[in-house]
């Protein structure tokens, strides 16, 4: 009962340091913007960390999170293997050929209307289809290894990222084609220089779509075969060997490296679309 | 080039112009029948209500409309083929600045696109910031500006690349009163520096009067010019000329012109 009461104690104390530091100037501060998310994630731990002991919860149900640090801090040379299989090989490279091949295909999409007929509800067909239906599929086409992963990859992030862009290359001013238009300006010299600026705020809110759908895509299709490492290799078996510890440090990396991803394309974006309103400060 | 073309030779002739768009209620008389000489050096005024073609004119002077029929040329070619010559800079309602750019890139933004180099347009943004008294902004970014400002700068964009021809559509329409006169002002010194033809579409009477050498009075259903004044006001004008007695005339005739044009709707 004592680690239960602990936890709560402790939960108490955070939320009164939490809400004293939002309201003072240091809250208002970077540092103090970091502070105040980081004590709610401590605490959320702690929390955690109390109910799992004070009520005695089994490992298999729910680990403490000590539990899973240990396990984390015990198998690096494994997760880092599977980090690199699922996160590096399998989700990174197709997102980026996904994403690639969207941007073609927009481009193509906007410069021949007949494509965007064409092609737009055959990539709307493709996105409906199941990733449990085409995991297993593409896996048979592409091998166990990382390629069928990054297959899978690229048909879920090709079409969000595609949508987005398409829409996003309509969204100039008629008014500033017209001066495009004035000035004598080419397809492409409209393209560059004023349709692919605009439509970056919606570039990346594909992206970022995408960047989610890429991680999950690389993880379950290993559950269809795959070499003796990777994420979602590591999920699957380790399920059936009741390992859950092993099972949570994995979602731990997902989770971390799904953030980081996310992270990454916000700072980029920031940089890129700084003009935006929903950017300026 | 620019010397062997005389002051006061046509340079915008529409000769029995009409232009009708077809709509989902039946066809829309944009122009219908518009005959009308611009000479070099010319300050024209479009004046009439909405609906009366006047921007549609201006559009198609600049070769963004196309008439469906009657003949239309600018320096003694089509507006196609002047466009490609970029004979003229256009000013819109609004500033349309390209919110990625600052003031300094906006500017740069045609002369890129007709390839001066990095050195001249350098050169030409200095000179064209000064001439809209912006000087000393050209790093900051549109939206740090206010609404005159953006208006200033996007007509020293227009001016940028040195094009015969300025073709204003209502530029100052979305500003307040006082910023309008300045910028009226503004146009007018730059008018008389410059030596350019320009276009102007407005709905403002006295802003027409004061501006113009010519004042064009346009009516809708269809869209038609109802009376082309001269204007005999000398070519420098202080804003105080506007209570002069010569003024108040030509507004007043501009006012009936306008009114005879709405008669026979009715």
């Amino acid at each position: 009962m004592t680690w239960l009461g602990g936890a709560i104690l402790f939960w108490m104390a955070a939320w009164a340091v939490n809400s004293a530091v939002a309201r003072s100037d240091f809250g208002k501060g970077r540092a103090g913007r970091l502070f105040v998310p980081l004590l709610f994630g401590v605490t959320v731990l702690v929390l955690w960390e109390g109910v799992v002991r004070g009520f005695g919860v089994q490992p298999v149900i729910l680990p403490a999170p000590s539990l899973i640090g240990a396990k984390i801090a015990g198998s690096l040379d494994v997760l880092w293997a599977d980090f690199v299989q699922t996160v590096l090989k399998g989700a990174l490279s197709g997102f980026v050929m996904g994403v690639g091949a969207a941007f073609v295909v927009a481009i193509a999409i906007d410069r021949v209307p007949f494509l965007q007929r064409g092609l737009l509800p055959i990539g709307n067909f493709v996105a409906a289809l199941p990733i449990v239906g085409l995991a297993p599929i593409l896996v048979m086409w592409f091998g166990f290894d990382w390629q069928s992963k990054a297959a899978v990859v690229v048909v879920m992030v090709f079409f969000p990222v595609l949508v987005n862009l398409v829409a996003g290359l309509q969204a100039s001013e008629r008014m500033q084609r017209d001066l495009m238009a004035t000035w004598g300006a080419g397809y492409w010299q409209t393209l560059l220089k004023l349709r692919l600026p605009a439509a970056m705020p919606f570039f990346f809110n594909g992206l970022k779509i995408a960047s989610t759908l890429a991680l999950i895509g690389a993880i379950v299709a290993e559950f269809f075969g795959s070499p003796i490492y990777g994420m979602g290799f590591r999920i699957s078996t380790e399920v059936g060997r009741l390992g859950l510890d092993m099972v949570w440090a994995t979602i731990a990396v997902a989770a971390l490296a799904g953030s980081m991803l996310y992270g990454a394309i916000t700072v980029i974006e920031r940089w890129v679309t700084f003009w935006h309103p929903s950017q300026r400060h | 080039m620019k010397d062997t073309l005389t002051v006061g030779a046509p340079v915008i002739e529409a000769k029995g112009l009409n232009l009708t768009f077809q709509t989902g209620d039946g066809p829309v008389h944009a122009l219908k029948d518009v005959n009308l000489t611009v000479n070099r050096g010319d300050f024209v005024s479009f004046i009439g209500p909405s609906g009366c073609g006047k921007t549609t004119f201006l559009r198609c002077v600049a070769a963004l409309e196309h008439p469906t029929g009657g003949s239309l040329t600018v320096n003694g070619v089509s507006p196609d083929e002047a466009r490609r010559k970029r004979a003229y800079g256009y000013v819109f309602q609004a500033a349309g600045l390209y919110p990625w750019r600052t003031i300094a890139g906006n500017i740069a933004l045609p002369l890129e696109i007709m390839g001066f180099s990095k050195a001249e347009q350098a050169e030409r943004i200095e000179r064209v910031l000064d001439l809209v008294e912006l000087k000393g902004f050209g790093k900051k970014f549109p939206w740090q500006l206010s609404g005159g400002m953006q208006q200033r700068a996007s007509i020293a964009r227009a001016l940028a690349f040195d094009a015969d021809i300025l073709l204003m559509d209502e530029p100052f329409g979305a500003l307040d009163e006082i910023v309008r006169d300045r910028l009226n002002e503004e146009v007018l010194k730059l008018w008389a520096t410059t030596g350019k033809t320009i276009g102007f579409v407005t709905h403002s009477i006295p802003e027409a009067v004061y501006l113009s050498t010519k004042i064009v009075v346009m009516s809708p259903r269809p869209g038609r010019i109802t009376d082309v004044i001269d204007s005999p006001l000398p070519k420098e004008r202080p804003l105080d000329i506007r209570d002069s007695r010569e003024f108040i005339e030509i507004a007043h005739r501009v006012r009936e012109g306008l009114r005879a044009g709405h008669g026979d709707e009715v």
